[in-house]
């Protein structure tokens, strides 16, 4: 038993550490690749020697490098956030829109451009951002009021419903007045270009504070997971340790959608993709959210460049045709770790 | 509890009086909501004068905009709604997750996948729906036989569906991307779930199918409470599991497609009205499946009713849909206990 579980553990270290440099070359790759092709070289130049003078370094420094930065922290953030989603409801449909977070982000967009007349994108982050959280409020709120506190099903449908409710809203917006469809279009597709890094700078404290809060708890959502007796009989107070949870996946989701509009499909496929190297438990599946929800978007991202140059294919697009496929088979090839 | 067992021979059952009394209330507020829905509307027509003509009479005026408007519209929405409900229902608790919808699985996906490829490849609009029937048949087909193996694992079915759902859903908003303007703008009311446009073939069709599959449904509701106890279980006890399963599923997914090859994605009521029906009567017997079927109907026709008449623009029903079921479920919600 021991002999095997060391084994494991060490393979385990082997994946991490090879799906690392993967990474890595996804950053440069992401750096060096797009509608025009960028040497090695500027690239290095541009990060370390910065020359304004030089198109290219220019290109690196103010497209590519926010492009890339976003894309390293929105994938960790909703991989991490699906996977704490998942332990939290005990549900392997669960995902960080779940709470309400993408749905009250992007009515609280649309509703910002249609009633408060706003026309900079640049200010959308914080609508985006206060819709967010109010909706997890909302659905934290209708979950946990009632008999029993905030049990996991109850929580699921609650999030699911008002999700449906502000979307349906969303919709009737955009169907009603063209000038809102116009401007959110674009924001709503979900996309790492065109971001602005200051932004994604401003959100990365709210980013930092979800990612180390969820990584520490990684054993507090092994004991999460089971069953509602069993964590309370392990002495868990499952209602408090939901709530904390809730926090920090608003944090981590709520930060993502500000910085890059919508994006589905990683906080939910990410989790269940490394769950067939890890096994079962939160403390590796985390770490391993870490490296893979970036490692996903940004090859999805740098596909997208690549197919359709000089135009693109939005990054949601591309990370749901390269994934699926990968979840397909990894679903068949395997027995389904069970939550 | 009010539930009892009947004895009538050697068969004994469960009985709770308070099934029967909910479903007939419901197909009373159905019928009342059927007759106000003919009543509206911006050709004036009293009860009276609709009945005149459904008995044969009335002037052509009248005549045409009863049954050649109103009617197919209202029956529509009559049918449509208890086929989306019920194979929520049969999802919900084959796969025994409170999530899952034929949406999740990739069926409604299907459907709209190739109902797109239809508008943008321009292919005849009368055909239509059974592109958009033979898009949701090809993609619960593929959902089947890709978690197959040896036995079908719900977990691992769900999981494919995820799978095969976010596959097409891409492939869609692709195709939506690269079309022309006019076509796309087609392809988004389809996408939002509409029946404005439907016709007496569309309700012959719907008609057809639910007299097929609310019967056999029904009969498969025994045997899907007994697969809840677990495979061995219900192994043990007689029941033909995986043919069972490959029956729950074909009803399931016909009930949906049929739904979605007339009115497009209707969202919500795949996936709230079985709770719906619960939280009131209980779990899921035969009898509360009837429940889901007229409560979908009830729920469909009312927000058609309202993305119609009460709205100052009119909306697609599938945008609305949400909007007028959602505040019952939360109170629901808020009141009851929540099992599968």
């Amino acid at each position: 038993m021991t002999t095997g579980s060391t084994r494991l553990a060490g393979a385990r270290w082997v994946f991490l550490l090879l799906l690392t440099v993967l990474l890595l070359a996804a950053v440069l790759l992401s750096l060096g690749v797009g509608s025009i092709a960028i040497s090695g070289a500027d690239v290095v130049d541009a990060l370390f020697r910065y020359n304004p003078e030089s198109y290219e370094q220019t290109v690196v420094r103010t497209l590519r490098v926010p492009r890339t930065a976003i894309g390293l922290g929105v994938g960790a953030a909703l991989a991490v956030a699906g996977a704490a989603m998942q332990a939290a409801t005990r549900n392997p449909l669960a995902d960080p829109s779940i709470l309400g977070i993408n749905s009250g982000a992007a009515f609280g967009v649309a509703a910002a451009v249609y009633y408060g007349q706003l026309s900079r994108p640049l200010h959308y982050v914080w609508f985006a951002f206060a819709g967010g959280l109010a909706a997890a409020v909302l659905v934290y709120g209708i979950g946990s009021a009632g008999r029993g506190g905030p049990a996991p099903v109850r929580l699921a449908l609650a999030g699911v419903i008002v999700s449906t409710l502000l979307s349906s809203w969303l919709t009737a917006l955009l169907l009603l007045n063209q000038r809102t469809l116009d401007e959110v279009r674009f924001w709503l597709a979900g996309s790492l270009g065109g971001r602005d890094l200051n932004i994604f700078l401003s959100l990365l404290p709210f980013l930092a504070v979800g990612l180390v809060g969820t990584l520490l708890l990684g054993h507090q959502l092994n004991v999460l997971s089971m069953d509602e007796d069993t964590a309370r009989a392990l002495g868990m107070r499952t209602d408090l340790m939901r709530g904390l949870v809730a926090v920090l996946v608003v944090l981590l989701a709520g930060a993502a959608v500000a910085a890059a509009g919508p994006i589905g499909f990683v906080g939910l496929a990410v989790p269940h993709l490394v769950r067939v190297l890890t096994g079962p438990d939160y403390r590796w599946i985390l770490a391993f959210c870490v490296v893979v929800g970036p490692l996903l978007l940004l090859g999805a991202d740098i596909l997208g460049r690549v197919v359709a140059r000089p135009s693109e294919v939005q990054v949601g697009v591309v990370t749901a045709l390269v994934g699926a496929p990968f979840l397909i088979g990894l679903a068949r090839r395997h027995r389904v770790a069970d939550l | 509890m009010n539930a009892r067992a009947v004895r009538v021979g050697p068969v004994s059952f469960r009985f709770d009086p308070r099934v029967p009394a909910l479903i007939g209330t419901a197909l009373a507020v159905l019928a009342l909501l059927a007759a106000w829905a003919s009543t509206l509307g911006s050709f004036d027509l009293g009860l009276g004068d609709v009945v005149r003509v459904l008995a044969g009479g009335g002037t052509p005026e009248e005549r045409f905009v009863v049954t050649g408007l109103r009617l197919p519209r209202i029956l529509a929405a009559v049918l449509v709604g208890p086929l989306l409900a019920l194979s929520g229902a049969i999802f919900q608790g084959l796969i025994r997750n409170p999530l899952v919808s034929p949406d999740v699985i990739g069926i409604q996906a299907g459907a709209a996948c190739a109902a797109v490829w239809w508008i943008v490849s321009g292919g005849p609009s009368g055909l239509q729906p059974l592109a958009a029937f033979a898009g949701a048949a090809a993609a619960a087909a593929a959902v089947y036989l890709l978690s197959w193996r040896g036995r079908l694992a719900p977990a691992r079915l769900v999981l494919v569906g995820i799978g095969v759902n976010s596959l097409l859903t891409a492939v869609t908003t692709l195709l939506v991307v690269r079309a022309r303007i006019w076509e796309a703008a087609r392809a988004m009311v389809w996408m939002t779930g509409s029946i404005n446009n439907v016709d007496w073939d569309d309700v012959r069709a719907l008609v057809l199918a639910l007299l097929a599959l609310l019967p056999l449904g029904t009969a498969l509701m025994g045997g899907l409470r007994v697969l809840q106890l677990g495979d061995d279980r219900a192994l043990s006890l007689g029941i033909p599991v995986e043919r069972l399963r490959l029956a729950l599923i074909l009803v399931g997914c016909a009930a949906s497609a049929a739904a979605v090859s007339v009115a497009g994605p209707v969202g919500f009521i795949a996936l709230a009205v079985p709770h719906l029906a619960r939280m009131l009567a209980g779990p899921m017997t035969a009898g509360v499946f009837a429940l889901t079927g007229v409560m979908g109907g009830i729920l469909l026709l009312g927000a058609d009713m309202v993305a119609q008449h009460l709205l100052p623009v009119s909306l697609p029903v599938g945008v609305v849909t949400g909007v007028v079921g959602a505040p019952y479920f939360l109170y629901l919600l808020l009141r009851s206990q929540v099992r599968l």
